[in-house]
């Protein structure tokens, strides 16, 4: 089973994961689960055949802020993110908008258990008709 | 001045669709934007719709090269949900079939990068040559691609003595051809002059920027996960092959060694392969969460699943080698020439379907 190694918040999320470059680690991915409350937010460390996951709880609407500027790696996990949940991903050296996978006429935020949930206000455009909203 | 260039997504080199957005200044590149998208198909939620048992083969379809480690890592996370003990004979099996599918991508990628620095011909006799291991993927399973023989618990099908002796055949027939196109692929003047000091990717950056498979290995890194010895590498002993150029080169000459390493494995499993049930029974639904990984032709890949004590899993998340790669690969791009793009690119052997899912 898989095993949490460290809570993160808001507030150390990026002092957290940036400590972990020097110590050795290698970026593998992240995952993103709605629970139906909010967001689990997993970032999946490896450091000698022994995988790390940081945690992260996203309220909805919330926006993520991006670690692509410590793994640079990470900046198609988290763009990907933003396709698929609707979370809103601050600071990317490279922003798709939510279309890095989505084609423009793509429901939004497919991948949440309410379509688009996760979407804050300033992204959505809601479609009179079709669409996921 | 510098200018921008659509690489992709139709290219003649280019096997699936990718674009590359490259800026380029007097030939060489400055930087490089991957335009991705095209073949999603959502099949992670699609999971989410099935039960676990139907997505032992809905996952098998998420690539058409390394289908059968796709099915082989959900399983193995399924079954470490529900604590299933997978029988020696099917560990055994499940190796050989790893590494049938492990020979004839890295035949596919090696014919491709051949096309790619225009030796057509080398790229219809590497891909000839993969012919026999398909045949013996046919003969044991009755699939050339798509396997359909792992299941939660075990596999779905056996290997007789006819069948491996046949596959033993095949193999060989393997070996002799490699003989004969290994020193084309490796000391041809020609070729070396488009691969070596191409696409330089440091080990620092390599690993820095989350690379996997043999694009790792060939920076120098010394990581496969077979290392760890799921299904029965542990009892066959392994030893990652790694190369310290950094270059297509390299990554080249990775896959080279990786192809006799496969074959002597396949060897191995099948010369010691133990007498015992084939699958383990099992009752119940997968609850709980796990983070399962295997390696792939390409690399790495990560399996995380959720179940909820139901038929349907709450998640399913791939995370292929292609995508690890992506990352590395626009590191390499930078500085390079505009021509050197096509093998640099396939010298990673990118697997797009896989990316996007």
């Amino acid at each position: 089973m898989m095993e949490i190694q460290e809570e993160l918040t808001l507030e150390n999320q990026l002092e957290k994961i940036s400590s972990l470059l020097p110590r050795g680690y290698r970026f593998v991915t992240m995952t993103v689960v709605d629970d139906g409350e909010g967001f689990d937010i997993f970032y999946h460390f490896d450091l000698k055949y022994k995988l790390e996951t940081l945690r992260l709880k996203l309220p909805y609407g919330a926006s993520l802020p991006s670690i692509s500027k410590a793994w640079f790696a990470a900046l198609i996990a988290e763009n990907e993110i933003q396709d698929l949940f609707g979370i809103t991903v601050t600071g990317l050296d490279i922003d798709y908008r939510m279309h890095m996978l989505l084609a423009e006429d793509a429901p939004v935020a497919p991948f949440c258990r309410v379509p688009g949930v996760g979407v804050s206000a300033l992204k959505v455009e809601t479609k009179s008709e079709g669409g996921a909203l | 001045m510098s200018m921008l260039i659509p690489y992709g997504p139709q290219h003649p080199v280019l096997p699936e669709p990718l674009q590359l957005r490259l800026e380029i200044n007097d030939e060489k590149v400055i930087s490089a934007m991957p335009v991705i998208g095209y073949v999603h198909r959502g099949l992670e939620k699609l999971a989410e719709q099935k039960d676990f048992q139907q997505d032992t083969y809905l996952i098998e379809r998420v690539c058409g090269i390394c289908s059968f480690i796709h099915s082989l890592t959900y399983c193995m996370g399924i079954e470490e949900m529900m604590n299933i003990a997978v029988p020696p004979r099917a560990n055994y099996l499940r190796v050989v079939w790893s590494e049938l599918h492990r020979m004839h991508s890295h035949l596919l990628a090696l014919g491709l990068l051949a096309d790619a620095f225009g030796f057509e011909n080398l790229f219809m006799q590497l891909w000839q040559t993969r012919e026999h291991v398909m045949d013996a993927m046919e003969a044991t399973t009755g699939g050339r691609v798509m396997l359909g023989s792992c299941c939660i618990g075990g596999v779905r099908k056996d290997i007789d003595p006819a069948q491996a002796k046949f596959v033993l055949d095949q193999v060989a027939k393997v070996e002799k051809e490699l003989k004969e196109l290994v020193p084309v692929l490796l000391d041809d003047y020609g070729v070396k002059q488009r691969l070596v000091g191409v696409g330089v990717l440091d080990p620092q950056a390599a690993y820095s920027r989350g690379a996997v498979g043999p694009t790792l290995r060939a920076s120098g890194v010394r990581r496969d996960h077979r290392m760890t010895g799921y299904c029965a590498y542990g009892e066959l002993g392994f030893e990652p092959v790694v190369r310290k150029e950094c270059d297509c080169y390299a990554r080249t000459d990775v896959r080279v060694g990786e192809l006799h390493q496969s074959i002597d494995l396949v060897r191995r499993a099948l010369a010691k392969l133990p007498d015992s049930e084939l699958k383990t029974p099992f009752k119940g639904n997968p609850s709980g969460e796990v983070a399962v990984r295997a390696e792939q032709p390409r690399g790495e890949v990560l399996y995380y699943l959720r179940g909820n004590g139901t038929d349907k899993l709450d998640r399913l998340r791939v995370r292929t080698p292609t995508f690890a790669n992506i990352a590395p690969l626009l590191g390499m791009l930078v500085g390079c020439n505009l021509a050197d793009v096509a093998v640099i690119i396939l010298s990673t052997d990118p697997c797009i379907s896989c990316t996007e899912r």
